[in-house]
């Protein structure tokens, strides 16, 4: 195994490009080195890229957004008092990884790398609309949180191809973001099934923008639309918090494996939508 | 078993709560558990399983193995003993045990050993054992109990059965247990209301944090040492021996601190695998299991499946009980069925009972013993339907238990008379606590239930040395697994009438002392403590000789009072009491050294019997199970040492929280086990638990001499039951099978809904 350690992202794609073998990135190793020590997997090369330039911060953006740098680990995050409460669902998503001392490693970049279906920044991410910033040898490209993942454990990303940063946008006036995920004890667990939840009010407190997302229901996480519009003109009464569930859990095509079953999972997606969103409506400025 | 020198009050030391005497050693890392131990030119050892359920081995080539770089030994089953009085069957233990170590014919289980390596590194070991090719013929398996029992099952192997069995049964059902008294179908008809019902229960694994670890170094002239985490050296030593065609003396063993144990590591995995690779290779080999590798290949306990049936009058009076439990133990015989059978109506005094217990195999681990084996998922299935039958004819479960509950002179389920036993206090106590008269909240409902077990005497030798200074050190040869360093310097400073911080206990290595059984049954603060109790007797006796001499009376006219020597009356002269440290400072001149002894075989365990009350919450719509309080009130006869007897009461009741809501084994459709880790075998985190309060209660043991009861394992078996009941009182829905997981729950509130 070679080890790399690059002080810039176009060095890290520029390793990567020209790397004979399997590949993997090393942020804050949570994965890649648990593989590695159970045998599980271990790579012909392995790029650390926390001394990449940028990778430690969490920066605000022109527009009055975020860039929050690939090696960024979740206890910084969650120490980030604007940050947090500007995207509190991002932010507790990323604080249910682990445990302590994990959230002192633990990266928002590399659970999106990892591609589980079951990571709870993802449907988070997704639900806060977050662009991914990629680095290859040909340049930087900014593309959605929806185009990374292919498959559990696989992503659409290029040899060659590094993420550099995660990009929110700026919070809108009247908005909120929640994450919620369910699992069968308090802590220390994966998600059985995760669902993220943005919406924006009119200044009446109807919903008038919204996304709903799920994670650990299907091989990757989903973005539902038809969810979103169920609650979209509505002050989230239970009609339509109830149509909402009905909908996400009719999107979720998950399996039955030791965390949950498929009968199970689709249940939960509907029940975690509606209580995220509650959460999401409170934060955005509504009452019920 | 009334023992003539008992001692029930006035103590100065037992009852008091002093620090304990590892306390320092552990929390600075300067106690040495089993991966602690290191020897000059030490290999390390790893274990190559099989990825099958169940397959014929047909072959291995090791030579690539062999040929790899750092590797100095591989060992396969040919190079264990090959003893032919060894054979299948519960009567031939040491050949499960040497199958289970090392796979013979077929490997029987996912995780099953088949090869080992001895290497320079650990990194060299790993690796070498993707050298060894093996070659199998996979067969068609099986993993639970029912379908194993079932026509048509895979046989795990033919004649392992012994002669209990009755004629035409599956040969996966090896053992059959059948007792009881009276005409259980007279009494069901004598009853208002009968309710029968079937229950299941998942194999929990005993989740110690330190995993098995051994250092052994054995010589071509059959002369070995080892070093490992255990409950039992001895038991470990004369399996060794077994195993390797040694002669037991010529084995010495000591146990490493242990990192937890609660049965699981009351026999032999890796240690002979070490010693097998030491003697082939000549250098010491060091083996330490991954956590996956204890999951997979070490013991959890049997699963069940159970039918019961409960016939009761309008009053609460239970007129007959009668019960099938059918236990699987993994591949080999042992599932503890005929203790599931006994101790299943054992908290009630009945005219007509009735059990039935089958052991059966599986293509699973071997099971092992686990805190009570057998007995919390007894009292799982009869304490729910007893908890039905009370909410049907609307009375109080305590009172229903106060009614029909076991009391001195009852005739057990099981058939001997009950001595002097706790059952009431403990239930009268609980029905006083302030947690049974607390109201409920909205959408929590409670749960009560008894548990019983036998708790054990065993094969006990201490030995108890006076120092110059006027110390003490005793040595035992049980591993302390519950604080028991400590409880037994409580009852020497007792006898001896010095300070507690006077004496040290240790645990002794196998050329120290005679034998010693395991640190299992309950057995080591009645067992060995008995034993330290009657070895500090053996030394005042022997510093009153000494006393006697110096004062030219006779040995009788001198008795031992608060650390002195005294004339025993008045008329035996008139002496200055003499203290402990001035009869020892020169004893070596007075007669050499004063060291008091006690080996026996203590046949007075005394049965002890809990009541707990639980509070639960359910989420109905993710099923997920909040337990809210959780009270244990437990018959300790007498509590040494009452901090460790609460915490043995908290650990049993944390463990019945795991094995009731979250733990299980998952096996898919392959045979593999699919959760071989602590993030999917989920135990309890602290998060999870509440604040577990405890009542001691103490009706002493006439089979000790200060009414010791075993506490350890008690502590386990009502939890399952107690929180089935509230869990079902708060879901509104009775749950029949553990883990009572969320998906579980949401399940049956869903056909409940459905109708």
């Amino acid at each position: 195994m070679q080890y790399y350690s690059p002080d810039s992202f176009s060095s890290a794609a520029e390793i990567a490009s020209k790397a004979q073998g399997s590949i993997r990135f090393l942020a804050g190793g949570t994965d890649v080195l648990v593989q590695l020590r159970s045998d599980i997997f271990t790579p012909d090369t392995l790029i650390d890229i926390k001394k990449a330039e940028g990778a430690k911060s969490i920066e605000r953006t022109e527009d009055g957004g975020w860039r929050i740098g690939a090696a960024v680990a979740g206890a910084e995050m969650s120490e980030h008092a604007e940050l947090k409460n500007e995207w509190p669902g991002v932010v507790e998503a990323v604080d249910l990884i682990g445990s302590t001392q994990i959230q002192g490693r633990a990266t928002l970049v590399g659970n999106l790398c990892n591609g589980s279906p079951a990571a709870d920044s993802v449907p988070a991410l997704v639900a806060a609309d977050a662009r991914i910033v990629v680095q290859s040898l040909s340049g930087e490209r900014i593309v959605s949180v929806m185009d990374i993942p292919k498959s559990p454990g696989k992503t659409n990303l290029e040899k060659g191809d590094v993420v550099k940063a995660v990009l929110l946008p700026t919070r809108a006036e009247r908005s909120g973001d929640a994450y919620l995920r369910f699992i069968p004890r308090s802590e220390m667990d994966i998600a059985v099934a995760g669902c993220g939840v943005w919406l924006q009010l009119d200044e009446q407190g109807v919903v008038s923008a919204a996304r709903v997302s799920l994670g650990a229901v299907a091989p990757t996480v989903l973005d539902v639309d038809a969810a979103a519009k169920a609650i979209i003109g509505t002050k989230l009464d239970d009609a339509a918090l109830e149509n909402m569930a009905a909908v996400a859990s009719s999107a979720c095509n998950p399996i039955t494996d030791r965390r949950g079953t498929v009968e199970y999972r689709t249940h939960l997606a509907g029940v975690l939508a509606k209580r995220a969103a509650k959460i999401a409506y409170t934060r955005a400025g509504g009452s019920q | 078993m009334a023992l003539d020198d008992t001692k029930t009050k006035d103590f100065k030391f037992v009852g008091t709560r002093p620090e304990r005497p590892d306390g320092v050693d552990k929390v600075t890392g300067r106690a040495k558990f089993g991966a602690d131990m290191t020897a000059p030119g030490m290999l390390h050892g790893a274990i190559l399983r099989s990825p099958h359920a169940h397959a014929r081995i047909l072959s291995i080539d090791t030579s690539k193995a062999e040929a790899l770089k750092g590797v100095k030994a591989v060992v396969t089953r040919a190079d264990f003993s090959t003893n032919p009085t060894f054979g299948p069957g519960l009567t031939g233990e040491p050949w499960n045990v040497l199958e289970n170590v090392m796979a013979g014919e077929k490997a029987l289980y996912d995780g099953h050993a088949v090869a080992a390596v001895a290497a320079t590194s650990a990194l060299i070991a790993r690796d070498a054992l993707k050298l060894i090719d093996v070659t199998y013929e996979v067969l068609d398996h099986v993993t639970d109990v029912d379908k194993a029992m079932a026509e048509g099952a895979p046989v795990i192997r033919e004649g392992a059965a012994d002669k209990s069995v009755p004629a035409g049964m599956h040969p996966n059902v090896v053992r059959y247990h059948d007792s009881g008294h009276g005409d259980v179908e007279a009494g069901f008809a004598e009853a208002d209301l009968v309710l029968e019902n079937s229950f299941k229960t998942e194999a929990t694994h005993q989740g110690y944090i330190e995993p098995h670890a051994c250092l052994g170094s054995l010589g071509n002239d059959g002369k070995g040492e080892l070093w490992c985490t255990t409950q039992g050296h001895w038991y470990a030593q004369k399996m060794c021996a077994a195993l390797l065609g040694l002669e037991t003396s010529q084995l010495r063993v000591t146990a490493s601190e242990i990192g937890g144990g609660f049965g699981g590591k009351t026999t032999v995995f890796i240690e002979p695998v070490a010693l097998a690779l030491s003697r082939k290779a000549n250098k010491p080999v060091k083996i330490v299991m991954s956590r996956s590798e204890v999951f997979r290949a070490t013991g959890p306990t049997a699963s069940t499946s159970m039918d019961i049936k409960i016939g009761m009058k309008k009053d609460g009076t239970i007129t007959a009980a009668s019960g099938v439990f059918r236990l699987q133990g993994g591949a080999f015989p042992g599932a503890p069925c005929e203790f599931t059978a006994m101790c299943a109506f054992a908290p009630y005094a009945l005219e007509n009972v009735h059990q039935i217990g089958y052991d059966v195999m599986s293509n699973r681990p071997k099971q092992a013993a686990y805190r009570a084996p057998g007995s919390p998922m007894a009292a799982f299935a009869v304490e729910s339907v007893i908890d039905d039958l009370c909410k049907e004819l609307g009375l109080d479960p305590i009172d229903v238990r106060l009614k029909n509950a076991s009391h001195k002179g009852t005739k057990a389920s099981f058939g001997p008379r009950f001595d002097d036993i706790g059952l009431v206090e403990t239930l009268e106590a609980a029905k006083a606590h302030e947690h049974y008269n607390t109201p409920l909240k909205e959408g929590q409902g409670r749960g009560i239930s008894c548990g019983f077990w036998f708790n054990h005497g065993g094969e006990t030798a201490v030995s108890l040395a006076l120092s110059e200074d006027g110390t003490a050190q005793i040595s035992v040869g049980t591993p302390d697994i519950g604080g028991s360093r400590a409880s037994m310097a409580l009852m020497a400073a007792e006898e001896l009438g010095i300070p507690y911080e006077h004496i040290r206990c240790t645990v002794a290595d196998t050329a120290t002392l005679g034998y010693n059984e395991i640190s299992h049954g309950s057995r080591v603060t009645y067992a060995s403590g008995l034993a330290t109790i009657k070895a500090a007797k053996d030394a005042v006796n022997k510093l009153c000789k000494r006393a006697a001499q110096k004062w030219g009376i006779p040995e009788d006219a001198v008795k031992w009072e608060d650390g002195c020597a005294v004339p025993s009356g008045a008329n035996a002269g008139d002496f200055d009491p003499l203290p402990l440290a001035k009869i020892t400072a020169n004893m070596g001149a007075t007669g050499g050294p004063i060291v008091g002894h006690f080996e026996a075989t203590p046949e007075g365990a005394g049965v002890s019997f809990a009541t707990h009350i639980v509070d639960a919450e359910v989420d109905h719509e993710t099923g997920k199970t909040k337990i809210v309080r959780y009270t244990v009130v437990q018959d300790a006869g007498k509590a040494i040492h009452p901090t460790y007897v609460e915490g043995q009461f908290q650990g049993g009741a944390a463990q019945g929280i795991g094995w009731a809501l979250n733990e299980e084994y998952i096996y898919g459709d392959d045979g593999r086990l699919q959760n071989a880790g602590f993030l999917d075998y989920r135990i309890p985190l602290a998060s999870d638990l509440p604040m577990i309060d405890t009542v001691i209660v103490e009706v002493a043991n006439p089979g000790h001499p200060y009414g010791v009861r075993g506490v350890g394992e008690t502590s386990i078996c009502p939890p399952l039951a107690a929180i089935a009941n509230a869990v079902s009182a708060a879901a509104g829905v009775r749950m029949r099978e553990l883990p009572m997981s969320p998906p579980r729950i949401v399940a049956a509130l869903k056909a409940a809904q459905d109708g």
